[in-house]
This record gives C-alpha cells, sequence and structure tokens, in this order.
C-alpha cells in the first residue's frame, strides 16, 4: 500500500496530452539524501553546502558517474542506500561509450540509462519456470526456465510532448515529486526526500522509460483539458469569503486527484512488497502489483523509513500485454504449473488457456501436440 | 454596436497586441518558426480585411519587426489602395521610417528587393529615406551591403565618392572623404580601424589579431549607447575601463534587462548604484506624468516561465522589474508584489509556478485605484483561478468599478493569434518596453470590447494625426 502522507498534491501543469502533478513535501527529509556525486557541480543553485549531520546516500537506478578509479564511467546497478562516509562505490556496471556520448559524460551532467530496477522484479517474476515438471512442457522450460525473458518499452524522449511538458514545467521551490499523466493515465510516479534532489533529476524523468500505453496515448490524444476552476459569486461578500473559496478549492483539487486521478495507484488492488534493504531507519523495497487485466498495475520501488512514510518512490506503468504475461505467470505459478488447475481457476479450458499461453508470447514452453 | 464591428475591433486590438508583443523569436513555450508563422498570418489577415486600420497602427509602438513588416507589406500590395489611402499611407510610411533603426530599414529594403517589388513609388521613399540620412559616407561604411542593394534597387544617385566605395573601393589611391579614407587605410593598417564604427572596427581588428582587450578600450569612444549597454560585461571582463558608462541614461526595459543578466551576488554588491540608475531611468520614462497614478498595485510574474528563451533571455521577467521601478514613479502611492520573490526587487529570479489568484487578492485587499498585472498570463497553479478572482472581484466586491485593472503581456501566444488573456472582464495589452505602459494602458480600454469600432477608428485616427504632425514638424 502505497501512502502519500506528508505529500501535499499541488495543482497540475498541462502541455498538450501531458498532465504533471507536483507533489510538495512541508518539511523535506534531511536524513536521506541523494549521493553528492549525482549532484551536478556546474550548478550551484542545487548544491547546499551545509554541514550535514549523520544521513544516508541513495544513488538513483542508471545514475551515470565515474565510479571507478581509472575514471571511466559506469551506471549505479539498481537504486542503492549508501553510507556518505564509506569509501565504496555503489553496485555498478561498467559502460562503454561512443566517443561522442563520452564527451558529453564530460560535461558531467546527470546522466540515467534508461532502466529501471523495478523492471528487473517484473521480469524476474517466476523466472525459473515451471516448478513440476509436467509434460506440457518443453524440456528447455523446465530446465532453463523463461530465460531470456524480454520486454520493450519506449524512452521518454520518444514520447510525444513529453520532453516540452518537462521543459516548461514550473517547479514548485518545495516540490518533492511528481505524477505524470499521459492523457489522464497514470504513467510514471516519482517522489524524492528533499526539493534540491527534486531539481537535480527532474530532467531525468524524459529518460526514464515508458510503457506501450503511454506512447501511444500521447500520440492518440491532442490535448487534455485543464481543471478550471470555478467560484461561486454570490457566497462572496468580502476578500475573506474569497480567500475561503480559494482554499476550498485547492482542497477539492487534492481530494479529485487522489481519488480520481492517482486512485488506481493509491487505492488500488494490493501491491506485493519486497525488501531490498535496510539501512539506517530506511527500508528500500521494490513492488508488484495484484496483475489485475482490468485496472492499473504499476511496479515500482520505494524506500520508505521506519514509520513506513514515503521517501522514494518510483513507479512504471505495465501496458495491458505485460499486465496480461504477469497474470497468466502468477495463476500458473498459484497452481504449480498444472494447466487444468490453472485453466479451471481462470474459468476456462485446457486449449483456451494454451491458446492464451501462446497469446501471451510463452508459446515455445509448451509442447507442441500435447 | 454590430456583430461584425465587434469582431473588426478585435481583430485589431488583436493585431496591435501582437505587433507589439511579438518579434518573431523563440519564446518560453513556442520556437521562433511558430511565432513567425502566426505573426505572419496576422499581417496578412489584418491587411486584407481592415487596410486603414493596418496602416494606422504605424502611429502606435509597435515593435520595430513588426513596423519593418508592415511597411514592407503595404509597398508590397500598394495597387489595392486608392490614391487617397495611398497618399496618407505614404506619409505614415516615411514618418515611421524615419523613427526605425537604420538596419531595419535597410532591412526592409532588401526585403523589397527580394520580393521585386520596384515602383515609381517605392523608389521614391527609398530615395528620400536615403538622402535623409545625416551622412552617406557613415552608411558605406557601416551599411554598405545593404546601402548598395538600396542604391542598385532605387536607382540611387549616390554623392561624391560613396558610389565609388560601394562599387569599385579599390580603385582609388585615396580617398577624400575622412570616413572612406580611414576604413581603406584600416583594411592594411591597425591604428585607423578606432575611426570606425564599432561592427566594421570588430571583424577589421580580428583580421589585425588585436587583442580583445586593447580593441575594446580603443574603440570605446566610437560605440553607440546600445553597444555601449552590451558590452558591460564583456569590458569589465577585459579590464576596459573606458567602455563603462552612466547607466542612468539607458532606456528603462534594456536596463532592466541589463542588471537581470548579471549575477545576483553582484547585483547585492552594487544595489545603490543599480537602483538609483533605474529610478533615474523611471523617472525620465514618467515624465509629466510623475505621480499623477494615485495609488497603484502591482501583481508582477516572477514564474520559471518569465525566464523567455534563448534569444530572449529573462525578458518577460526585464519586463516586469522596469514596470515595477516605472509604476514607482508614475503611482503616488506604490506597492509591488511579486509571485514568489520577496524582499529587494533587484534580486529577482525566476523560479516557480504562476500562482496569480492568490496574489491578486493580496492586491485587491490593498483597495489601490488601479492594479497592473505584468504576466505571460498562463496561470497555472490552479489553471483559471486568476480569470475567476477577477470575475467575482467585478461582479460580487467591485461592481461599481473603483478600481481599474489592466494586464499587460509581454509575450505573444502563437497559438491563439493574440496575448494569452485572464479572462474577459480584464483588458489585456501586449508589452515590449514597459516605457509604452502609459500609452498602453489608453489602449487598454478597446481591449474589452466595451469601447465601440467607432472609438477604435476616431483614436487611431487622432494617433494618426499626432504621430504624423510630430514627425513632419520634426523634420
Amino acid at each position: 500500500m502505497i501512502d502519500f502522507a506528508g505529500l501535499t498534491v499541488a495543482p497540475s501543469q498541462t502541455w498538450g496530452a501531458v498532465r504533471l502533478v507536483p507533489l510538495l513535501r512541508a518539511e523535506p527529509i534531511t536524513d536521506l539524501r541523494l549521493h553528492q556525486r549525482a549532484y551536478d557541480p556546474d550548478e550551484l543553485s542545487i548544491v547546499e553546502v551545509g554541514p550535514r549531520t549523520a544521513y544516508v546516500a541513495y544513488v538513483p537506478h542508471a545514475f551515470v558517474a565515474d565510479w571507478t578509479a581509472d575514471g571511466t564511467p559506469a551506471a549505479a546497478y539498481g537504486t542503492q542506500l549508501h553510507d556518505p562516509a564509506a569509501k565504496a562505490a555503489p553496485d555498478r556496471v561498467g559502460l562503454r561509450f561512443h566517443r561522442r556520448m563520452n564527451r558529453r559524460e564530460d560535461r558531467r551532467r546527470l546522466r540515467f540509462l534508461p532502466l529501471h530496477l523495478a523492471m528487473e522484479g517484473y521480469l524476474g517474476l517466476q523466472f525459473g519456470g515451471p516448478s513440476i515438471a509436467w509434460q506440457e512442457w518443453t524440456h528447455r522450460a523446465v530446465t532453463r526456465g523463461l530465460s531470456p525473458r524480454v520486454e520493450a518499452s519506449y524512452r521518454g524522449a520518444a514520447v510525444a510532448g513529453l520532453e516540452d511538458a518537462l521543459r516548461i514545467f514550473e517547479i514548485h521551490p518545495d516540490q518533492c515529486g511528481m505524477l505524470l499523466y499521459v492523457a489522464d493515465a497514470l504513467a510514471a510516479a516519482f517522489v524524492l526526500p528533499h526539493p534540491a534532489d527534486y531539481r537535480a533529476l527532474h530532467s531525468s524523468l524524459v529518460q526514464d522509460f515508458y510503457g506501450e500505453l503511454i506512447f501511444q496515448y500521447a500520440h492518440l490524444y491532442p490535448a487534455v483539458p485543464d481543471f478550471l476552476v470555478r467560484l461561486d459569486e454570490d457566497r462572496v461578500t468580502s476578500l475573506a469569503d474569497l480567500r475561503g473559496q480559494l482554499a476550498r478549492t485547492l482542497k477539492d483539487w487534492s481530494d479529485f486527484h487522489d481519488s480520481a486521478l492517482a486512485g488506481g495507484l493509491l487505492a488500488g488492488p494490493d501491491l506485493a512488497f519486497t525488501r531490498i534493504r535496510r539501512m539506517g531507519r530506511f527500508t528500500l523495497s521494490r513492488f508488484v502489483p495484484a496483475f489485475d487485466p482490468d485496472g492499473e498495475n504499476h511496479i515500482g520501488e520505494t524506500i520508505t523509513d521506519q514509520r513506513g512514510r514515503l521517501a522514494y518512490l518510483k513507479t512504471f506503468r505495465l501496458s495491458a500485454a505485460q499486465t496480461r504475461r504477469g497474470y497468466l505467470l502468477a495463476k500458473l505459478a498459484a497452481h504449480d504449473w498444472n494447466l487444468d488447475a490453472t485453466a479451471a481457476a481462470l474459468g476456462t479450458d485446457r486449449q483456451n488457456l494454451k491458446l492464451r499461453l501462446d497469446g501471451a508470447g510463452f508459446g515455445h514452453l509448451l509442447r507442441p501436440g500435447r | 454596436m454590430s456583430a461584425s464591428q465587434r469582431v473588426a475591433c478585435e481583430d485589431v486590438v488583436m493585431f496591435v497586441n501582437a505587433a507589439i508583443a511579438s518579434s518573431a523569436q523563440r519564446e518560453f513555450r513556442q520556437s521562433a518558426g511558430e511565432q513567425r508563422m502566426s505573426l505572419g498570418f496576422l499581417h496578412e489577415y489584418v491587411l486584407g480585411n481592415y487596410r486603414e486600420l493596418y496602416a494606422a497602427t504605424l502611429a502606435l509602438d509597435v515593435n520595430h519587426l513588426n513596423a519593418a513588416w508592415i511597411v514592407t507589406n503595404l509597398l508590397r500590395t500598394a495597387s489595392a489602395a486608392g490614391p487617397r489611402e495611398r497618399a496618407l499611407e505614404g506619409r505614415l510610411i516615411a514618418a515611421r521610417l524615419r523613427t526605425l533603426p537604420p538596419q531595419r530599414v535597410y532591412a526592409a529594403f532588401r526585403e523589397l528587393r527580394r520580393l521585386g517589388v520596384n515602383n515609381r513609388r517605392t523608389r521614391a521613399i527609398m530615395r528620400d529615406w536615403v538622402t535623409a540620412r545625416p551622412d552617406p559616407a557613415f552608411d558605406a561604411v557601416k551599411y554598405r551591403r545593404s546601402l548598395s542593394v538600396a542604391a542598385r534597387h532605387a536607382h540611387l544617385a549616390l554623392p561624391g565618392e560613396v558610389g565609388t566605395a560601394l562599387f569599385d573601393w579599390r580603385t582609388p589611391k585615396r580617398y577624400d572623404t575622412p570616413i572612406l579614407e580611414s576604413w581603406r587605410r584600416a583594411h592594411y593598417e591597425a591604428r585607423s580601424l578606432y575611426d570606425l564604427p564599432y561592427t566594421v572596427a570588430e571583424g577589421l581588428a580580428v583580421r589585425h589579431g588585436i587583442d580583445r582587450a586593447r580593441f575594446l578600450a580603443g574603440i570605446a569612444p566610437r560605440l553607440t549607447d546600445h553597444e555601449r549597454l552590451r558590452l558591460q560585461s564583456s569590458a569589465a571582463r577585459h579590464g576596459a575601463a573606458t567602455v563603462a558608462m552612466d547607466l542612468a541614461s539607458a532606456p528603462l526595459t534594456r536596463l532592466a534587462v541589463y542588471v537581470l543578466s548579471l549575477p545576483r551576488p553582484e547585483r547585492a554588491e552594487r544595489r545603490a548604484e543599480l537602483t538609483e540608475a533605474l529610478r533615474t531611468a523611471a523617472r525620465r520614462a514618467a515624465g509629466n506624468r510623475f505621480g499623477t497614478w494615485g495609488r497603484v498595485v502591482a501583481v508582477l510574474d516572477d514564474s520559471y516561465s518569465s525566464a523567455g528563451s534563448a534569444a530572449k533571455r529573462r525578458r518577460p521577467l526585464a519586463v516586469a522589474l522596469a514596470t515595477h521601478y516605472l509604476l514607482e514613479a508614475l503611482a503616488t502611492s506604490y506597492t509591488g508584489l511579486w509571485l514568489n520573490h520577496s524582499g529587494d526587487p533587484l534580486t529577482v529570479h525566476p523560479v516557480g509556478v504562476t500562482a496569480l489568484g492568490e496574489r491578486l487578492v493580496d492586491g485587491l485587499e490593498l483597495r489601490p485605484d488601479r492594479l497592473v498585472i505584468v504576466s505571460d498570463g498562463w496561470d497555472n497553479a490552479p489553471a483559471g483561478l486568476a480569470a475567476e478572482v477577477l470575475r467575482v472581484w467585478r461582479t460580487a466586491l467591485d461592481p461599481g468599478e473603483r478600481t481599474s485593472i489592466v494586464h499587460l503581456n509581454p509575450v505573444y501566444d502563437s497559438d491563439s493569434f493574440d496575448v494569452r488573456r485572464l479572462g474577459g472582464d480584464v483588458a489585456t495589452v501586449g508589452v515590449r518596453d514597459a516605457e509604452d505602459v502609459a500609452a498602453l494602458v489608453e489602449l487598454a480600454r478597446f481591449a474589452t470590447g466595451r469601447a465601440g469600432f467607432d472609438e477604435l477608428r476616431a483614436h487611431l485616427s487622432d494617433r494618426v494625426g499626432r504621430f504624423l504632425h510630430a514627425s513632419e514638424a520634426a523634420r
């Protein structure tokens, strides 16, 4: 269950089909901060050179920096919690760039690979394959599992209008997060502990990746409407009344947003959390949804404090096909990969289930003719 | 007022707003191409439907780009006008060309050549303008290519050595005109180039390998006012003290652009000097209207979008800052409210959202005689709140209109072919230079649709009369 306690929803800003909803934090979290290396030294406005007392550093997934001793770039592998005093670099993947990309790296701008830790969690789902070697499954499926498991997605830059929308978005001074909608479908949620971290990572949203649904919606829908405010002039007799109405409209918007727009993420079906790491009072976990084919399905990663309050959140919305695949795998696993039992649970027959598996791209796991 | 008259009124006001605010450059939200195409369409539309009013806008404070476009378009389609209109248009064009900077006029001439507009009237206009230039030899050096294009296009008879310098400059061993002789010598000796205009000398200095600091120190006496202001930071970096100027002599908006180009710590350090310069420039711009506006409150937009674009860096913010100082001079008591900034306006910085609604309530609480809003109109926290606040204020709290409200918008929105409005009840006018604010406020009553088409026509013909009178008296 994701809880936005401590975060305030501010009015949205729209550009074409993209709606950006800022999340504000009245009290920023100061003892969990972005790793020092993730700050761009050229951007003085976001580097706060103050004495920081004990804090935990985090490194967002796929953040590129020259972590290695010889100065070659490497990307952080998965979001990580880190002791800022420790010399050791985070777990990383070495990168080889073309000459041109390397030069860009020299400018020491923030860079991310379009990858996502939570995707790992999704891809790894039932990765081992059938647990019992029923005769319907091929030898390969039983011995090697689902490997290689591949999913496709789109880079933010390929989503029409997203780059412009992020460029012209006006960041609140105390903004700590963003909910990104395309044609009013929640595409991604992004929450950070501190406004300075947000300023540093705002542009990374365009380097992130998005599902097929978002890519298509961005092309199909020209524009989303603004939710225009309506004040009731009959109830206003003084400026104090007017102020009261302003406060009420903000409250209305925030209620409407939480229930209608973000409902799929906040009030959606149960998410299955896996704890990855705990450091200090913070816990890093990743989650997968219940794979409900009729609803929204988000995978993601969170960092929460000891009271379960959200410090860091990053989600990815699965497309309908991806949800179907996750759903089928989850159902198969629940019935020990027995086709008849699974078919019965899905309310269908064996032949139909085979067709569905084939349609979902798992046909190669089944022995032909059985 | 009939529907067609209302439409006509709206169209003309829309065009005037666009012609004042847009320079067909990239804006925060739109590209240069979008701006140019949208503005070009508006020109064609107004020229085709309201030719007389289109010509009359030359008498208003439209910006240089649009003035040049209007002149070109009028000359291009002269056959559509009758002899009487043509006579008036001719006077307006001549008067406007006299107030335009020479490079703009030459650019218009080049455009006329590109379009193949070459008739007796056009040639006469070009000839009259070129002969009225104070020093043709100077133009032959500074606007060399442009003058030669104009001379060829309009068959101009150029005086003395000017023609030779344009078309056959290597032949004479020496020139008798001092500036032409300096220009000839500057090709061979470095010393002579300090007698030339800055833009010409700059290229020759590179050819002679003169370093920038020495060049700036040497060329300082030849700089124009705008060049000098533009070079302030660069000269300070190179240690060329002779380029330094009295900032108070610069026009208000340009000064504000310069102030905002400085890093904030430097602004804080030079606070007294910069504030004094801005106040002096504002007092000069206010002129005899100084202290006549009563109680004024301004709501000034310093949201992130006021950062402008790479082509117009911090322009919307600079207009807001300049307006702040101008209103301070115009009003008897003045309060400026920034959306996000607090404290000294000198260190204002484009950051944060455009929450106009709340600030408007803050401003209205002070019960001013006039409320001035300077914003690009993208009210987004939440969208449309400012319009609602103003509507409720008008209908429920101030039906007698004791407070006059005007919205000045420095950004042309190419999608809606107008500057972005805050709501139907409030007059929105485009603004480019804060110095024109007083005149723009006059125009504002036409923007709400309450004043009729005849009034607009009368206002324009009055402005045309004054403009022509002033221009022809100064000749």
